[in-house]
């Protein structure tokens, strides 16, 4: 186990620096010369050489790599444009709101997607299981900021049931100030006995929880159903039918079991996009997470936080697919003999 | 007392080499995708026909008719500056379907060869070619599109080359596969005893052996693409004022969505009927095609 546990975490490093280098590609894309944008529109040529020097530019690209490479090591990811901030420290400040919308997200999609899939599993070709697909189908299919939009008109707007935007409601502050430990309101306000601004934040995250997670449901239910109907006719099964164990047991113990390890893979999966599309979604909910950070960013085309932003987020991909690929180990002791 | 479920899988309803018919009996939801995605490509097709204020699509603007509800002669209401979003919706038709497509065609350019070099010579090239796909995949799909597109200037041009440049490892990885295990199958080896050239073993051996499982991978994508383009437009890095791009569309109207509501829906429910419509065309194909895939891929 050790071993295996060893191996993948080389292979992940490996990946990850495969990932610096694909960014630091992406950053010399970039048309014009970022020295002359550093120095100014009025710089002389002059001072536009000492920027680049001053930058660095003028060094060859496999060093100008090596150094990057470095400076992301040691948390130096660059200077935001727009913010003036460390890159980093932005990303880090504004991460757990993200982290909560996210998880909460893939939380209902478990709830959901997996008693989808096992009803529909149940009665393959019926009208309840064409049903459910077409309804997963169209959860995969969904533009979410327009989900998004829509929701908020119609829950917001038109009903007044539920706010339409921000983490809590700020007048709350006033009343029941939040202390910031974690960074996550609704840990702090758990932690501190804050009911009203348990509520506040509860509500606040619905809809766009509901959103973030139409597609992981949509993609989970379809990946429970077709792990179920796969295993359904293996000998296993048939044995806990003849030992006269339920319908309901047969499927939610036994085929779901062999389901599980999909399941985390999906998992995975799911929690990257969804990370993405925070980008799409936060800004129409005024969400102070990540992803409203990210539509700035390209709003205001602030080059070293939209790269900053891409790493943070793919090296966040790469982690949780470590994680799974451990777990799904510990699940299924059969994995780590290949 | 214990039911009797039918304990096969649907997939097992339809024989190999199925009719077609049989096919669309057993899974309605192939059908439905099917004429969907015809409608949308008749749309496509004939909008100039179809669009009752065709020149809205274009610069046109109607200052005496701006942000009209849905009305007899605008069915789909009128938008900022006066066009008719039904025209304009069919038009936009024209736009991301077509992204698609090209994306789709430049991904399996690029990935294909490379995922056939990779199967067939094995060794440090298949290695090396598959570290580099495995580097591109760790990326979630559209953030590295995002970026991309992000650093390039805003254009559908540069929406099209972000998402094909993030897409090709996909198609790399999936002919890599059916590649190597063609490669090792005794008739191929047989071929190379007999002194068949390579590229002929390629051509008549491994790719027609791949055509299939592609063809149900790139119908599952057209989805996936339209809905990163559009998104990367609502973003405002790809389509500008007045291409008539449903993402697009939808960010320009969100400052008008309340109360002007007709303005984000609209465009937003052709996007939805688009993604909807060749996702169940792809799932069914795979169901018919390919039964034995996983939807993961």
């Amino acid at each position: 186990m050790l071993v295996f546990v060893a191996r993948r975490i080389v292979l992940a490093i490996g990946v990850v620096v495969g990932v610096i280098i694909v960014t630091f590609a992406v950053a010399h894309l970039v048309p014009g010369d970022p020295a002359a944008t550093w120095a100014g529109p009025h710089a002389s040529a002059s001072q536009v050489a000492q920027a680049r020097k001053f930058l660095g530019l003028d060094r060859p690209v496999a060093i100008q790599l090596v150094s990057y490479l470095g400076g992301i090591a040691a948390g130096n990811w660059g200077v935001s444009i727009h913010t003036h901030r460390h890159v980093l420290s932005d990303i880090l400040t504004v991460a757990p709101a993200s982290l909560e919308l996210v998880i909460t997200a893939l939380l209902i999609a478990v709830a959901v997607g997996i008693p989808l899939g096992l009803t529909s599993a149940r009665r393959p070709g019926r009208p309840a299981d064409q049903f459910i697909r077409a309804g997963s189908i169209l959860g995969v299919s969904m533009p979410i900021f327009w989900m998004a939009l829509i929701l908020q008109l119609i829950f917001s707007q038109r009903l007044r049931l539920l706010p339409a935007a921000g983490e809590y409601s700020p007048g709350l502050l006033f009343t029941h100030p939040l202390i910031r430990r974690t960074g996550f309101p609704i840990i702090d306000a758990l932690v501190a006995g804050n009911w009203p601004m348990v509520g506040s934040t509860l509500s606040h995250l619905i809809l766009p929880a509901i959103v973030v997670a139409a597609y992981p449901a949509g993609l989970i239910a379809r990946m429970v159903r077709a792990q179920v109907l796969d295993t359904i006719g293996d000998t296993h099964i048939l044995n806990a039918r003849a030992l006269g164990f339920g319908e309901r047991q047969i499927f939610g113990r036994f085929a779901m079991k062999l389901a599980w390890n999909p399941v985390a893979a999906a998992v995975a999966l799911v929690f990257g996009y969804s990370l993405v599309n925070t980008f799409l979604v936060e800004s129409i909910f005024d969400w102070p997470g990540l992803g409203s950070y990210a539509a700035a960013s390209i709003a205001t085309l602030d080059t070293p936080a939209i790269l900053g932003i891409t790493l943070f987020v793919a090296v966040a991909y790469v982690v949780a697919n470590l994680v799974v690929d451990i777990v799904q180990a510990v699940i299924d002791p059969r994995i780590r003999l290949r | 007392m214990i039911e009797s479920p039918s304990i096969t899988p649907p997939q097992a309803a339809v024989p190999r080499g199925a009719t077609l018919r049989s096919g669309l009996q057993a899974n309605p939801l192939l059908a439905v995708g099917g004429a969907l995605v015809l409608l949308i490509v008749l749309v496509a097709i004939f909008a100039p026909l179809l669009a009752p204020w065709a020149g809205d699509a274009g610069t046109a603007t109607h200052p005496f008719d701006v942000l009209h509800a849905p009305s007899a002669s605008h069915l789909f209401g009128t938008d900022q500056v006066g066009r008719d979003i039904l025209s304009r919706v069919l038009f936009g038709a024209r736009v991301s379907p077509l992204i698609a497509a090209v994306v789709l065609v430049i991904a399996c350019a690029v990935g294909v060869p490379l995922g056939v070099v990779a199967g067939f010579a094995g060794g440090w090239v298949d290695e090396a070619i598959m570290r580099v796909t495995d580097v591109f995949l760790a990326f979630p799909p559209l953030l590295l599109a995002l970026a991309l597109a992000a650093v390039l200037p805003a254009s559908l041009t540069s929406v099209t080359i972000a998402i094909a440049a993030t897409w090709w490892p996909w198609y790399t990885r999936l002919i890599r596969g059916q590649a190597a295990s063609v490669a090792g199958r005794p008739y191929v080896e047989a071929c190379r005893a007999l002194g068949i050239s390579r590229l002929r073993i390629i051509f008549r051996h491994i790719l027609p052996n791949s055509v299939t499982p592609l063809l149900v991978q790139v119908s599952l994508d057209v989805g996936g693409v339209i809905l990163t383009a559009s998104a990367l437009s609502f973003l405002g890095l790809g389509a500008q004022d007045p291409v008539p791009d449903w993402g697009l569309m939808i960010a320009e109207g969100q400052s008008y969505f309340t109360p002007d509501w007709w303005l984000v829906t609209f465009p937003g429910l052709a996007i939805l009927l688009t993604a909807f419509a060749f996702n169940l065309l792809g799932d069914g194909l795979r169901d018919l095609l390919d039964p034995k895939r996983s939807f993961l891929r």
